[in-house]
């Protein structure tokens, strides 16, 4: 009750770091999925249409980097970008955009694995009436992604979803810098590790209306969408 | 047979899990026989929760077990920053709290969760920082002079930011220079734990203000040196604070009351004195004379 007092408190009027913890929290997940999505939905359509040597073993190890740990991820990340590690010429540690890559290694297994299986299953005769039209397989390959695209949009919104709720990797490499890489996740350990608990919670509610409002907007651009062909 | 396999997955899950919760009940037949000596105390959990420092820097670990095995009380240690670990305390989820930040402590007794502060040992805070020393602060008699000329270089220097006792003794030190995270690019404030300060420290060449146990423990990974210490106002005092009954239900007086009156014994003072002089060849903490 508590929380939900403070949840609003911090809303009305905005909080002003709250709204930078928001934008940062934002930036980060649009390109996580953006950049996750970019790879993992063309990789995930290949695999899912295509037959070909070693594709048993190549979905094993996909199912196998979907649970791949967050922390874990964010240590990989952290041993490339560090000052003597092989990136650490970029100077990217403590930043956003090593925030964004050590998600995207979290992300895109998830996004080619779910992507492949749809695809695998729903295909199947799209594929053979594309074939038999006599399309390119470029062709072939964006016809079963774009006539799928609202099953496959729940795959970018878990995708989005798995980047704005992520803390393990983001803290490792992000840092948890205020004003620069906190995001909401890690403002939320920050209040808890205070003894802040209701504060906490408060951030936690404020997190969840933020994931509410962007799958909101996302499935009403597609419904949209659908409407207009 | 691919449903025999996921039966026989999922039978193997079932069985791993029941496997985990069986070692944890078998465990406490163990303690038991270590207790046989004694007489087991009737409640033989203790709820300690204290900072990260005393944990981490592995004074507890080290003096635990004496405690344990001389009285058969077993403590749980939660160990967290110290605004968590008071308000842990507060929630009535622990029966004392070994915490270094005076101002909170007061404020924890004025509210009437703590019986009586019990000031026993101390260490001091040291200004760690990169091995050029760019802001030239090895010479400086106190914190508060190293931290002006950190603040005139603008050299980065790396703030805990979560109202840990750290944190706090370092905001005392600023005093009213505070620098201000938003404007101040050269003032990180991370709001995260005192070993990862000191890797983003080490990372990013800035000065740090840290316990000394821990970037000891830390040292070999570190690109940092120790530059400063033993300045008057870094001085670091650990107390030992009973939660009050009266106030809080459900507590184990009688386990506080032991440990406490152990950590306070001679013996327990042998033990902290002696502590760190084997591994890093100076003691860690001091006692506060009686």
């Amino acid at each position: 009750m508590d929380a939900l007092r403070q949840a609003f408190e911090l809303l009305f009027p905005p909080d002003k770091e709250l709204l930078q913890i928001l934008g940062v929290t934002l930036r980060m997940s649009f390109f996580s999925t953006t950049l996750s999505c970019l790879i993992g939905l063309p990789l995930g359509a290949l695999i899912g249409t295509r037959q070909f040597c070693g594709k048993a073993f190549l979905k094993k190890l996909i199912h196998t980097l979907m649970g791949l740990p967050p922390v874990v991820a964010g240590l990989i990340v952290y041993t490339l970008f560090t000052h003597y590690g092989p990136f650490g010429r970029l100077h990217l540690l403590f930043t956003v955009r090593v925030m964004v890559i050590a998600q995207c290694l979290l992300i895109i297994p998830v996004v080619t694995g779910l992507t492949a299986s749809f695809l695998e299953k729903g295909a199947k005769p799209m594929i053979e009436t594309a074939k038999g039209m006599g399309l390119s397989r470029g062709r072939v390959l964006f016809l079963c992604l774009s006539e799928s695209r609202a099953s496959l949009l729940s795959v970018v919104l878990g995708a989005f979803g798995r980047s704005i709720a992520e803390v393990g990797a983001v803290s490792i490499v992000g840092g948890n810098i205020q004003w620069k890489t906190r995001v909401m996740t890690t403002a939320i350990m920050l209040e808890t590790n205070k003894g802040r608990f209701s504060f906490a919670l408060a951030l936690g509610i404020i997190l969840l209306l933020l994931a509410f409002a962007v799958n909101v907007a996302a499935s009403w651009v597609v419904k949209e969408d659908v409407r207009d062909d | 047979m691919k449903k025999l396999l996921a039966i026989l997955l999922a039978a193997l899950l079932v069985l791993s899990l029941a496997a985990c919760g069986g070692k944890t009940e078998t465990d406490p037949s163990a303690d038991v026989s270590q207790s046989d000596v004694l007489p087991a105390p009737e409640n033989a959990t203790i709820r300690l929760s204290t900072t990260t420092s005393v944990n981490d820097s592995g004074l507890l670990p080290y003096l635990l077990p004496v405690f344990e095995a001389a009285t058969g009380y077993k403590v749980e240690v939660q160990s967290a920053g110290t605004g968590a670990a008071i308000q842990k305390a507060i929630d009535g989820n622990a029966d004392l709290i070994l915490v270094h930040a005076k101002a909170s402590e007061e404020e924890f007794i004025a509210g009437g969760y703590g019986v009586e502060r019990l000031p026993f040992m101390y260490n001091f805070f040291v200004i760690v920082g990169p091995k050029d020393d760019p802001a030239g602060i090895a010479d400086c008699e106190d914190a508060a002079s190293a931290f002006a000329k950190i603040r005139e270089s603008e050299s980065k220097f790396i703030s805990r930011g979560d109202e840990s006792g750290t944190h706090k003794a370092e905001l005392k030190i600023w005093g009213e220079n505070a620098p201000d995270a938003a404007n101040d690019n050269w003032y990180i404030s991370a709001g995260q734990g005192m070993g990862a300060c000191l890797t983003m420290a080490s990372e990013e060449q800035a000065y740090c203000l840290t316990d000394k146990a821990t970037f000891l423990s830390m040292e070999k990974e570190l690109d940092l040196a120790l530059l400063l210490e033993k300045g008057e106002d870094m001085k670091n005092t650990y107390s030992l604070i009973a939660v009050n009954p009266e106030k809080i239900d459900g507590l184990n007086v009688d386990g506080a009351k032991a440990l406490i009156d152990w950590m306070l014994s001679d013996e327990a003072s042998a033990l902290i004195a002696k502590y760190g002089e084997e591994q890093y060849g100076v003691a860690l903490f001091h006692l506060l004379e009686k």
